[in-house]
Formats: structure tokens, C-alpha cells, sequence
């Protein structure tokens, strides 16, 4: 079975061969409330030489919706590519300051980044399922690619992530046409279950409804709650009814600092900040 | 007066002036595109007309004749045209593919830009230079003319141009397929081979045939390497015959039949060339992401 501790997929020999009986089952066990999934200290990060973040600290909680807003150039993004090193496609980044995930530094020089991008997936804010893939080659690429050969195995994780998806039933019977003939909400959500095959521990959402229609967004969010439970979700979201509907904790990004980081209750209903309470109640940004 | 409205009124007679100038440019427009499609169409008139009479299944299937005698056909240099262009293929695909992967994905600034220069200046070098290149390195060193010399030079010429076209069809392959690749965990070269290759495949194969069709029409660097012949080759490391130098031969003697020949010859030549960009227009046809 896999651990939270063991990185799912670092080893591909060690996925387990046998087929899992239930989504719930082979998502990883539901955490004692309160265990902190990313502990980050004094974190800086530089584009060349413009400072993107300033001395964040931030300690994220295991299996809850984290959701982080902010003015447009916040450095809210980049602080949810940090998480899983997606910035360093970027040339020229700096950084400085500790991210943990569960313990072990990510940044430390015998990390790999491709294996912190297995236990940290990505969900981006246009879908992009793969354009010569079918659905179903979509949702397994990242297990196929990373050496999963079992059959039996693909064909049980394909249906367990599509269902965690909330996609099965509207792709049961097209899992073999391609990916991009789906509609954009379902695109989206074929991303998430692509996200979802590899088993990571953490799910980071980089405004995954901004593409979205109404209804669509409301299935996307659904799916977040449900995938809380098995997930710890990061979501950066411009729509501030969405960060109060879907997330527990709310971190409030303000040029590059992080200015407040509470309950979602108590960001939208009773802020610290000034600057906070401007914010969410529509007065600027 | 709306600026809509289409009817002239005596009011805005510059109006009137100008739909003049608009159409007449227009129509010049017109006359350049009608004379750059003219000499396409003059081409393949004149070959039909010169070579048509000499078109027929013999010439598909038949050696030359000896001097004096009529008929015979060139069979031996449709093949031998046919085998210089995949040896050109097996040496130009995979250094051109290969190049233009690490010009797209890997290469820093200052690397990529020198190999894309050296590339662009590759392509501009006279195709007899390729050939007086290869003559040095193949062809003295080994005492003979050969196939493979005439193979290499072709498929030297075709490296740079396939290199730059498989860069700017993957440079086309938007950021956010690597991004999601990335974000599975997948190693960086099994995301380039699986997802970012195969997005472009279209493309990639696209740019072989533009080379193909390019390099298939090549006199000049076959005259030093493949030399040509009469009969058919049956061993690549001595000389073979190709289509452009049977034509260049025949066309410049004095015979009346074999001048048929040539134009015969040109044709064929034409047509594959035709054939080969029209794959290229159908394998084109919808490549867009989004």
C-alpha cells in the first residue's frame, strides 16, 4: 500500500501490483486533523532580480482546502509553483528560506524535483489534457510514463480516478476517443483525474475554474470537497465566493508578502488586517 | 451620412477616388498573383508538351538504349533517385529530428543561437559545394563514385533544413503540455518523446518531405558523388544513376530522341516532386492546438 511517508511513485516498482478494491481505500489514509502537510519558513524566491515573495511562513494543514487570494501580481502563483518546483522552468529563479513537505526539505540538494512532482500534482488553470491521448491514455500517462505495465492494475486505477473525478459516468462509454473531445468543464476535470492517477499527496489548483462556466464550476468544486478527504488541496483562486466555499483556511497574498493566514471564517468575516478586510469585502484588488 | 453607407453622394467625391485606387489595387494584386502561379503552370505545360510523347510504360520499365537506337527508358534512374533519397532520409531525419529537439528543448541562449546560425548558413551553402565536400571526404578517400557518397551528400543538405523546421513545429507545441507532463512526475526527456513529439509528429514529417522535395530535384552535388550511369547499380558503393542527372546527360547531347527523354525525364521528376508537397499539404491540413 502506499504511505504518505514513501513518495508513491519515486520507485515505480513499488506500486502495488494488485488491484485496489475502492477509490477511497487506495487514496491515502485520512490524517489525524491538525498534522501540517507543508511547514515553510522565511521563503523568498527572485525572478533574475525582482523579489517575488518576501520571508513567507506559512505551515499548511494535511487533508484540508487551503486556499490562497490575492490581487493580480501578488506572487500567489508563484508561491503554488514553489510547491512543487514548478518555477524552475522559469530561468533565473532564486530562492531562500525552508519548504517542507511532511518532514523533508524539497529543496535540499539530494531532492529530485520530478519526484516532488509526484507526491505534489498540479492542476493548471487552462485544462491541457494531452492532445494525441485518448481519455483514458490521459489519466494513466503519469503511471505509464513513470514504468506501470500491470493491465489489471491500469484498468482498476483508470476507473478509481475517473470516479474520484466525478467524470466516470459521463466517459464511460468514449474512453477510447480523444481527450480534447470533451467539453472544457470535463477537460478539466480529466485533468484533475489525470492529477489524481499517480496518487500524490498534495493537489495544487492554480485557478482551476477561471475557464469555467457556472455549472461547471460548481462540479469542479464539489469534486474539491470530496477529494479533501483523501488530499491535502492548495487552491489559488481570484473568485473570493470560491475560496469561502471550498477551502477551510484562507492565506491572503499582498505584493509578494503573505498578510494574514487564518480560518476562512475568520478572513472573510473578521480579518485582522485592514488590508485583508479591504481586500475580501471588494474594496480594491 | 453613415460611414456605412456604400452610395457615393456628390458630397464625398473622395470617396469615389478612393474605391478607385482600392480597386485598382486590387486588380494589381490580382495580375502579381495570376504572374508568380504562371510559371508553375507554364512548367508543367511544356513538360507535357515535350515529354509526354515519350512518357509511356517503357520508359518506367526499361534501361537506355545504346546511342542510335530509339525507345529505352529510365528505369534505372527512377530507382536510383528513390534509393539516394532514403539513404538521405536515414542520414538527414534523425540528425535534423534530434538537432532540432535539442534547439527547441535543451539548448541554453547562447548555444541554441550559434547552432541556429550555423544551421541557416548550412542552408544557404551552394548545393555544389556539398557535393565538391563529399567528392573530398567519400569519394577520393575510397577511389570510386558511389551511391553512398551521393546518399550523404543529400542527406547532408537535408540536416539543417529538417533541424530547423522540427524546431519551429515544437516551439509551436504550447508550454502548458510540458507544464502538465512536468507536474506528473514524468522525466523530462519521456515528456518531449511521448507528448511534445508526438503533438508535433504532423509537423516533424511535414518538414522531412519539404526537404525531400528540396534535396530530390539536386543536380549539382550528385555530379561529384553518385556520378550516374547507364544500367541498373547493384552495389551501393559503386556510381548510380539519378533522375536530375540523367536529364542533365541526355539534355545536353545532340540526340533528338533523347532530348524526348529528358523532358520525359523532367516530368517524372516534377510529378514526384508535386506528389511529395501535395503529402505535405494533406498531412497539414488541420495542425493547430486550440
Amino acid at each position: 500500500m502506499l504511505t504518505m511517508a514513501e513518495p508513491p511513485a519515486s520507485n515505480p516498482t513499488v506500486l502495488p501490483s494488485q488491484p485496489v478494491p475502492s477509490a477511497a481505500a487506495s487514496a491515502p489514509a485520512p490524517v489525524a486533523s491538525g498534522e501540517v502537510a507543508f511547514d515553510i519558513e522565511n521563503f523568498s524566491l527572485w525572478y533574475g532580480a525582482r523579489q517575488a515573495l518576501h520571508e513567507v511562513t506559512i505551515r499548511i494543514p494535511a487533508t484540508r482546502v487551503t486556499a490562497i487570494i490575492g490581487p493580480s501580481g501578488c506572487g500567489k502563483s508563484t508561491f503554488l509553483r514553489a510547491l512543487n518546483r514548478m518555477h524552475e522552468l522559469t530561468p533565473g529563479t532564486r530562492l531562500e528560506g525552508r519548504l517542507r513537505l511532511k518532514g523533508q526539505d524539497l529543496y535540499s540538494a539530494e531532492v529530485d524535483p520530478t519526484v516532488v512532482r509526484r507526491r505534489v500534482g498540479m492542476v493548471f488553470q487552462k485544462s491541457n489534457p494531452f492532445p494525441t491521448m485518448t481519455i483514458a491514455e490521459n489519466v494513466l500517462c503519469g503511471l505509464r510514463l513513470n514504468g506501470v505495465t500491470d493491465r489489471a492494475f491500469l484498468r482498476q486505477r483508470l476507473e478509481e480516478s475517473l470516479r474520484m473525478a466525478a467524470l466516470w459516468d459521463e466517459v464511460k462509454d468514449r474512453l477510447f476517443r480523444p481527450g480534447v473531445s470533451l467539453s472544457g468543464g470535463q477537460q478539466q476535470r480529466l485533468c484533475i483525474a489525470r492529477a489524481i492517477a499517480v496518487r500524490p499527496e498534495v493537489l495544487l489548483l492554480d485557478e482551476p475554474c477561471s475557464a469555467l462556466d457556472p455549472i461547471a464550476t460548481a462540479k469542479v468544486e464539489e469534486l474539491i470537497h470530496e477529494l479533501k478527504k483523501s488530499y491535502t488541496i492548495v487552491i489559488v483562486t481570484h473568485n473570493m465566493q470560491q475560496a469561502a466555499r471550498t477551502s477551510d483556511r484562507t492565506a491572503f497574498f499582498y505584493l509578494g508578502r503573505l498578510v494574514e493566514y487564518d480560518e476562512t471564517r475568520t478572513i472573510f468575516m473578521n480579518p485582522a488586517n485592514p488590508q485583508t478586510e479591504a481586500y475580501v469585502s471588494g474594496r480594491f484588488g | 451620412m453613415s460611414p456605412a453607407d456604400p452610395t457615393p453622394t456628390p458630397r464625398d467625391a473622395r470617396m469615389t477616388w478612393r474605391r478607385f485606387v482600392d480597386r485598382a489595387m486590387a486588380g494589381v494584386m490580382l495580375l502579381c498573383s495570376v504572374l508568380v502561379m504562371a510559371p508553375l503552370f507554364l512548367v508543367v505545360y511544356f513538360l507535357f508538351r515535350e515529354g509526354a510523347s515519350a512518357l509511356d510504360l517503357n520508359f518506367f520499365l526499361q534501361l537506355p538504349k545504346p546511342t542510335g537506337e530509339t525507345g529505352g527508358g529510365m528505369a534505372h534512374a527512377i530507382v536510383g533517385t528513390i534509393e539516394l533519397l532514403l539513404m538521405a532520409v536515414v542520414l538527414g531525419v534523425p540528425f535534423g529530428v534530434l538537432g532540432g529537439i535539442y534547439l527547441a528543448e535543451y539548448g541554453s541562449d547562447r548555444t541554441s543561437y550559434w547552432v541556429r546560425f550555423a544551421a541557416d548558413v548550412l542552408n544557404g551553402v551552394p548545393s555544389i559545394v556539398w557535393g565538391m565536400v563529399v567528392y573530398a571526404l567519400l569519394v577520393v578517400p575510397f577511389k570510386t563514385f558511389s551511391a553512398y557518397a551521393g546518399g550523404v551528400a543529400l542527406g547532408l543538405m537535408m540536416v539543417p533544413l529538417v533541424m530547423r523546421t522540427t524546431e519551429e513545429v515544437l516551439v509551436l507545441v504550447p508550454q502548458s503540455y510540458r507544464e502538465a507532463g512536468l507536474a506528473l512526475g514524468i522525466a523530462k526527456w519521456k515528456i518531449i518523446l511521448v507528448i511534445v513529439v508526438r503533438a508535433a509528429m504532423k509537423g516533424i514529417v511535414t518538414g522531412v518531405l519539404i526537404a525531400l522535395a528540396r534535396v530530390a530535384g539536386e543536380t549539382a552535388p550528385l555530379l561529384f558523388t553518385a556520378l550516374g550511369n547507364n544500367f541498373w547499380n547493384r552495389n551501393l558503393a559503386q556510381p548510380i544513376a539519378a533522375l536530375p542527372l540523367q536529364i542533365f546527360s541526355y539534355a545536353t547531347s545532340p540526340y533528338d530522341d533523347w532530348h524526348r527523354q529528358a523532358w520525359a525525364g523532367a516530368l517524372v521528376l516534377i510529378l514526384m516532386i508535386l506528389g511529395l508537397n501535395l503529402l505535405v499539404r494533406f498531412l497539414s491540413r488541420d495542425r493547430n492546438f486550440d
